[in-house]
């Protein structure tokens, strides 16, 4: 079994955000980037494919080579190669057709991305690509188990769970639940080394063409200042929530 | 324990100037220390235990060896690599980071550096997958720094040597499969020996009752007419300057080895003081704990160009004894006073075993005496720059 595993390169969780050019751009300035962490879920159960089911794993993303670091990363937790699209990632559309031609180029059986990557968190590459590839497509997926050309797959729905049996090729919308945080490898030091010797190969993009374009962002409000209202005022809050908040 | 929320500082955007692997490899140990490290910490200190469930993590991480050459099991990375992996260790707990420091700089090096082919193929790989632990000794328990002075000694008995003496204040002691042994000839001429567990009349007895270090293990080294066979002489470097070449290693890694305490005791302070309420308003408000802080960041800063600099000649080869001694003085003195601060900027919750500072805080004062006491640093610089030891 071929699995293309698309990795995002997103800042860390813990990064401070700020904006540059007049609101229009995310600015990078002393931010820590990591592997998108619905990505990592996927990248971890494809390496237990790898080590249980002898599958072979190669990383794809679409970006500048800012985002190699990100990539290297995934080759040290133990992918085989690694795939950069060498052109900046606009909007989910121009992401999910460059990502659909190579997996279409490497004749791959699974494709697992997160169900959405937790910067601009979109949402919409898995769908879109399946879409491209003609795929089978499970989002929001918890459980993978693969036998043969057959898959069994657990959604998360709301309030509850969906379980589906679907064939390959297929592409997978991934999150936690593929695998628990626990489960997250750190790449080790010989991993680190192999690393250093595996392909990270550079394509060209098919095109550069995008139906999106950001025009600027916002943060949200300054958190206000908090009232507290003793508990026995309770017409004081209603007041206060009717007159001066005016949510009720 | 809390959980660790540890955010490391870098004001001064020096992560620009280290490398992608740089990155990846301290990412990869901080990540270790926090998964498998922070969890059991406190409980291995408070009960002076040292966490033997760790070592093959340390060893996965690359702390055993780091700039060992891959093909004697060490990872054959840079020393700015090997800085990096002290530093995040130590921002777990110095003890461990003795542990590894032990291991890497006071064991593999010297057998590395020192040894013949054979010993390298015998000892360093499983120096490096932590099957094998090492201990170094130098100290005794009359020669501390003034080494030269050493009494432990060994006899040419024609098919072997004869081993007599003991060392004191020895990491890894107590569990220790071999031992890097500093000892005088019948001239007088200081060489090092391999010693290994098992040889009749070597014994490691423990030290107790530590304030220090209580997640690591410290003993002696006693050599009651040990035979050591003469392949395990390391030949190729002896009188004082080979031990001292190894402890120039060691210093290194601990230079770096005390910004992450410090970090660590930054960090908690800082975000304990945005949330601890006093007055009507966070304790980060008022002016003497801002100071606190701002000193704080300031002098982690320096110690972090201090230590990339150090690193930057080390990796050319071209840093001087007296260089290092600078580093580690500096960095731990640093490291000691902001743990110090941060201490008190707890109040209370500061002598805690909820929070790591105390704790760090009292490893600090093993730090700043071994590996060359803060003293005896200052007059090695005194020394280089005058051209005058005090000392001797």
């Amino acid at each position: 079994m071929k699995i293309l595993v698309c990795i995002s390169h997103v800042p860390d969780t813990t990064s401070k955000i700020n904006f540059t050019d007049n609101n229009s751009a995310f600015d990078t300035n002393g931010v820590q980037f990591v592997i998108n962490p619905n990505d990592e879920f996927g990248l971890t159960r494809a390496m237990w494919f790898k080590e249980k089911q002898g599958a072979s794993v190669d990383v794809v993303n679409v970006g500048g080579p800012e985002t190699e670091p990100t990539l290297r990363k995934a080759l040290a937790i133990g992918a085989d190669n690694a795939i950069r699209v060498n052109t900046p990632a606009l909007d989910g559309y121009q992401v999910a057709k460059e990502l659909a031609k190579v997996a279409q180029d490497g004749g791959y059986d699974l494709i697992i991305a997160g169900r959405e990557s937790i910067d601009y968190n979109g949402g919409m590459v898995p769908g879109m690509m399946a879409q491209i590839l003609k795929a089978n497509f499970v989002n929001t997926c918890v459980s993978l188990e693969i036998d043969g050309n057959q898959a069994t797959a657990i959604r998360e729905i709301d309030g509850g769970k969906e379980t589906l049996k679907t064939s390959l090729p297929l592409v997978i919308g991934g999150q936690k639940g593929l695998v628990e945080e626990s489960d997250l490898k750190i790449p080790n030091m010989r991993g680190i080394m192999m690393a250093r010797k595996k392909p990270l190969n550079v394509v060209e993009a098919s095109s550069t063409e995008s139906f999106t374009e950001t025009k600027s962002f916002e943060k949200p409000a300054p958190k206000g200042e908090v009232k507290i209202i003793e508990e026995d005022n309770l017409d004081q809050l209603i007041d206060l929530l009717h007159n001066e908040a005016k949510v009720i | 324990m809390k959980p660790d929320l540890f955010q490391a500082p870098d004001y001064y955007q020096i992560d620009d100037l280290l490398s992608d692997e740089h990155k990846m490899v301290r990412t990869a140990a901080r990540d270790w220390v926090k998964k498998e490290v922070s969890p059991i910490i406190e409980d291995a200190a408070q009960k002076a235990e040292f966490p033997k469930s760790i070592i093959k993590g340390l060893a996965e991480i690359g702390a055993f060896g780091p700039y060992i050459p891959a093909e004697y099991g060490g990872a054959g990375l840079d020393q700015i690599s090997y800085g990096l992996i002290m530093q995040e260790i130590e921002r777990g707990d110095s003890g461990v980071r003795s542990t590894a420091s032990v291991q890497s700089s006071l064991v593999m090096y010297p057998i590395y550096k020192y040894g013949t082919e054979e010993q390298r193929q015998k000892y360093l790989p499983k120096l490096a997958s932590g099957e094998w632990m090492g201990s170094f000794g130098l100290t005794e328990p009359d020669h501390g720094s003034n080494p030269g002075g050493m009494t432990t000694n060994y006899k040419d008995m024609g098919d072997h040597y004869l081993l007599n003496g003991a060392k004191m204040w020895i990491s890894n002691s107590p569990f220790c499969d071999v031992a890097v042994v500093w000892a005088k000839n019948e001239e007088g001429r200081i060489h090092g020996l391999i010693v290994e567990r098992g040889m009749e009349g070597f014994s490691t007895p423990e030290t107790h009752n530590k304030w220090s270090l209580r997640a690591s293990a410290t003993g002696e080294l006693i050599f009651q007419d040990v035979k050591v066979p003469k392949e395990n002489l390391l030949p190729n470097k002896s009188g004082l300057g080979a031990p001292l070449g190894c402890l120039d290693s060691a210093r290194y890694g601990i230079s770096w080895g005390a910004i992450g305490a410090a970090m660590d005791c930054y960090d908690t302070a800082l975000r304990y003081a945005k949330e601890r309420i006093q007055f009507g308003k966070p304790i980060a408000s008022f002016q003497l704990q801002q100071k606190k802080l701002a000193e704080m960041i300031t002098e982690i800063t320096k110690a972090q160009l201090m230590a990339l600099r150090l690193g930057q000649l080390k990796n050319e080869d071209r840093t001087t004894t007296a260089q290092i001694s600078m580093a580690k003085r500096n960095n731990v003195e640093m490291a000691i006073n902001i743990a110090r601060e941060a201490r008190q900027m707890l109040g209370g919750m500061g002598i805690t075993g909820e929070y790591s500072i105390m704790r760090h805080m009292m490893n600090l004062e093993s730090v700043i005496t071994y590996e060359g006491t803060h003293d005896i640093h200052l007059l090695i610089t005194g020394a280089d720059i005058t051209g005058i030891p005090a000392f001797k």
